[in-house]
């Protein structure tokens, strides 16, 4: 960790607790809790806002972009609720100095010009002082140029590939290095994993992170080969013929990066071709598989393979508890919470805290506050914004449980270092 | 026979009035947030009015016209995305100096096709010529073979199923899902602050009128006549000694040549350009345009195309979670009662009241009297 521990910006921040909603008293005193420096008259309006964003005396306004419709909507509506769920507790604790947080949400529509449309809308008509938002990288690369040419700042809640950062956007998920080479080392190490065969949708996130996995095994692990790389369209349903040539192969490990609905095909097909994933020959190894994706493929049908990534639903720390009872207080008792839904609710918190440092709503105060904001309620335990604005976070590795749900089998040490453009890898 | 005019008179205040509310009511009542979305609309209409062409005039229903639009699109992105991509832009690549996409796939030179998008003279042509082309091997292929209606349909919207498959797995050359993103400049002017959306909003609408002008002549024409009994009877015309094929496919080209240059607009003023504008999708929806405004008006697929963008706009703004319901019932709506679009409501109804405004002129001039709707 080469970077030093800072100073946090607000230990006396109080948590997001959802008791403290339900009980009006404990609110009250949680506001009693709440530093002087953040009433809201402390802060006129005018001095904490010189670029004219939505921020009057006593609320602020801010964007949630995400597809509510279209093919992405499922995998979206996760990252949605988290985000309300986080303004929410924001605002039982007296909001953001002083001043309660108002959204505006428009939805992306899974279409990319739309996102562009909405993003223009967002920052140049509602002028919001931040947006949480989008998803796939298309749509992140569609917003991007907008972000940046209207300064906005938009809080991006999805693992992607990385090769990306943009002074507009902090990136709470973590870029592909961080989701791959923690998880191809353990396999390695714990397993004797030698061989792999690596496999994925056809486009830039599963190509990329392949791309980086390819490198370490190759360069960095010893004796470790890949024996095979193919790539599908998105939507394909027909894996017989990989099926097949991966049992010719006889890989260590299965590497699978495959997205959205193909993921039913591909785990129903390897289960129905005798591949049983529980006996470990060939261990299948995913990135690209949360909780919320083993709702569409069915427990019992993807038991026994590993994830890779840096939350779990089923992680067991006192800050993921609290999160885990709020949210689904706030959206259902039948709700699973995946990778991407816990990285969205960071969003918000983040934000606030780079705000109260800051001070100020101005983007371009908020962004100078950003390296080093920490989150010590975070639930995957702990995270802190890199200079990079990417997030230092822990990767874990769970195993696939029937239920639907991951145990953790391992998680790395200290927090991984987010590295966009990987030096030996490109 | 008596020779037609070009305009009659009422066809004539149609294109001013539509002249007055895209030059001077949208500009004066809309900010320049809105009016660079309603040049994005106004970018659809292209195509509506090539639909009209083809489909309501010539009964050659496409519903593949995304691919014009794509191809077009694509071009006027190759191009600016080239010249986006100085080697001081990309000096963070492996190879600086192609474009971001390309080096994230591996590439390590740009690919001898790119090459010529380098220069804007090269690109205005094949955006023009390359979709032309590609309508006429498709027209000739079709066409000559007496392949029509239905089968002529569905094969469009196959061909554009294979084009988004094309330009989603051909990412190292394409962008893939993404797109080309991020374009910046046209000849070192920036399209991206808000007095460039507006120079390019007129620019928008004086080629939008160039090819409503296109349009009308080729109406007025004996050409548009031809294309008409085509239409109704298209064994007849056959057999009065006409080459059907020849007049389709010469729609068909004109309508992919509309389509193309409201793509190429399109990239300039959204500043991407993406696969999800060339699929099924956004075929069907631009022909539901035309349908709005009604097929057989060049005025009312504008109309069309700009009610239909932005009540989705406007629907989606207010009520996110429900808006797709809403834009159906639009068009339940309008297809039920409105077989003939907004057109056809006007002329049923409107019309008739601005009638005695002008009986004095019909009177005199019996050539006025046939509907300019067909």
């Amino acid at each position: 960790m080469s970077e030093d521990k800072k100073v946090p910006a607000h230990p006396q921040m109080t948590g997001p607790s959802r008791r403290a909603i339900l009980a009006g008293g404990a609110a009250l005193a949680a506001s009693l809790f709440t530093p002087k420096f953040l009433r809201a008259e402390d802060f006129p309006t005018s001095a904490i806002n010189t670029t004219g964003l939505a921020v009057t005396d006593d609320t602020v306004t801010i964007g949630i972009l995400h597809s509510i419709t279209g093919t992405m909507a499922i995998s979206e509506t996760g990252s949605v609720q988290a985000e309300k769920l986080a303004i929410e507790q924001i605002n039982a604790q007296g909001g953001i100095l002083g001043r309660k947080i108002e959204y505006i949400q428009e939805d992306g529509a899974s279409d990319w010009p739309t996102f562009a449309e909405k993003a223009r809308k967002l920052l140049v008509n509602d002028k919001v002082a931040s947006v949480m938002g989008c998803w796939t990288s298309a749509s992140r690369k569609a917003v991007l140029p907008v972000f940046e040419q209207n300064n906005g700042f938009l809080y991006y809640p999805t693992f992607y590939e990385g090769l990306e950062e943009s002074p507009n956007v902090i990136y709470t998920g973590q870029e592909a290095t961080q989701q791959i080479i923690a998880g191809l080392d353990w396999v390695n190490k714990t397993k004797g994993a030698k061989t792999f065969y690596l496999l994925g949708s056809d486009y830039i996130w599963p190509r990329t992170s392949n791309k980086i996995a390819r490198k370490h095994i190759e360069n960095f692990m010893e004796g470790c080969q890949v024996v095979g790389e193919e790539y599908y369209p998105l939507g394909h349903t027909q894996f017989n013929s990989v099926i097949n040539k991966i049992r010719l192969k006889k890989p260590d490990v299965i590497y699978a990066i495959v997205v959205g609905g193909s993921n039913v095909a591909f785990y129903k097909q390897l289960k129905a071709a005798g591949i049983d994933m529980t006996k470990e020959k060939p261990l299948l190894l995913t990135i690209s598989v949360t909780e919320d994706e083993i709702r569409g493929i069915g427990g019992e049908n993807i038991e026994g393979a590993y994830a890779c990534m840096k939350y779990f639903q089923s992680l067991d720390n006192e800050n993921n508890k609290e999160f885990v009872a709020a949210f689904k207080e706030m959206w259902g008792d039948d709700m699973v919470i995946g990778d991407v839904t816990q990285a969205a609710y960071l969003g918000p918190w983040l934000w606030k805290a780079a705000v109260e440092k800051a001070g100020s709503f101005d983007v371009d105060k908020v962004r100078e506050a950003s390296p080093g904001i920490e989150f010590t309620k975070a639930p995957e335990g702990y995270v802190r914004i890199h200079e990079n604005h990417h997030l230092w976070s822990k990767t874990r590795v769970g195993l696939a449980q029937a239920d639907g749900q991951y145990k953790v089998v391992f998680e790395t040490e200290d927090l991984v270092e987010p590295d966009p453009f990987p030096e030996g890898y490109q | 026979m008596k020779k037609q005019r070009l305009f009659e008179l009422d066809e004539a205040m149609g294109f001013v009035i539509l002249a007055a509310v895209i030059f001077l009511l949208f500009p004066a009542i809309l900010d320049d947030f809105r009016l660079n979305l309603f040049g994005k609309y106004l970018t659809y209409a292209f195509v509506a009015v090539g639909l009209v062409l083809c489909w309501g005039a010539g009964g050659i229903l496409s519903l593949g016209q995304g691919v014009f639009f794509g191809l077009g699109g694509y071009c006027m992105a190759m191009f600016l995305k080239l010249e986006a991509s100085t080697p001081e832009n990309t000096a963070i690549q492996s190879t600086p100096g192609i474009p971001d996409f390309m080096d994230w796939n591996q590439l390590t030179e740009l690919p001898i096709w790119w090459q010529p998008f380098h220069s804007l003279a090269f690109t205005l042509a094949a955006i023009i010529v390359v979709p032309v082309a590609f309508s006429y091997i498709i027209g000739l292929a079709m066409f000559r073979r007496r392949v029509g209606g239905v089968y002529f349909a569905i094969i469009t919207q196959a061909i554009a199923a294979i084009a988004t498959i094309l330009v989603i797995g051909q990412q190292g050359y394409t962008g893939g899902v993404n797109g080309i993103t991020d374009l910046r400049t046209l000849l070192g002017w920036d399209i991206r602050p808000d007095d460039a959306k507006v120079t390019l909003y007129f620019v928008n609408g004086a080629l939008l009128f160039v090819c409503l002008f296109v349009a009308q002549v080729i109406r007025k024409s004996k050409l548009g006549r031809i294309l008409i009994a085509m239409r109704e009877k298209e064994d007849r015309v056959r057999f009065s000694g006409y080459d059907v094929a020849s007049f389709k496919i010469f729609v068909f080209c004109v309508g992919a040549a509309f389509a193309s240059i409201g793509g190429a607009m399109f990239t300039l003023q959204v500043g991407f350009m993406s696969p999800t504008l060339v699929g099924i999708v956004p075929s069907i929806e631009m022909v539901i345009f035309c349908a709005v405004g009604g097929r057989m008006s060049i005025l009312g697929a504008v109309y069309g195309a700009l009610l239909v963008n932005w009540a989705k706009t406007t629907f989606s703004e207010s009520f996110p979670e429900l808006w797709l319901l809403g834009l159906g019932g639009l068009f339940i709506a309008v297809v039920m009662a409105f077989p003939n679009g907004l057109a056809g409501i006007f002329d049923d109804y409107i019309k008739p009241r601005l009638a005695f405004l002008k009986r004095n002129r019909t009177a005199a001039d019996p050539a006025a009297q046939h509907s300019p709707a067909e």
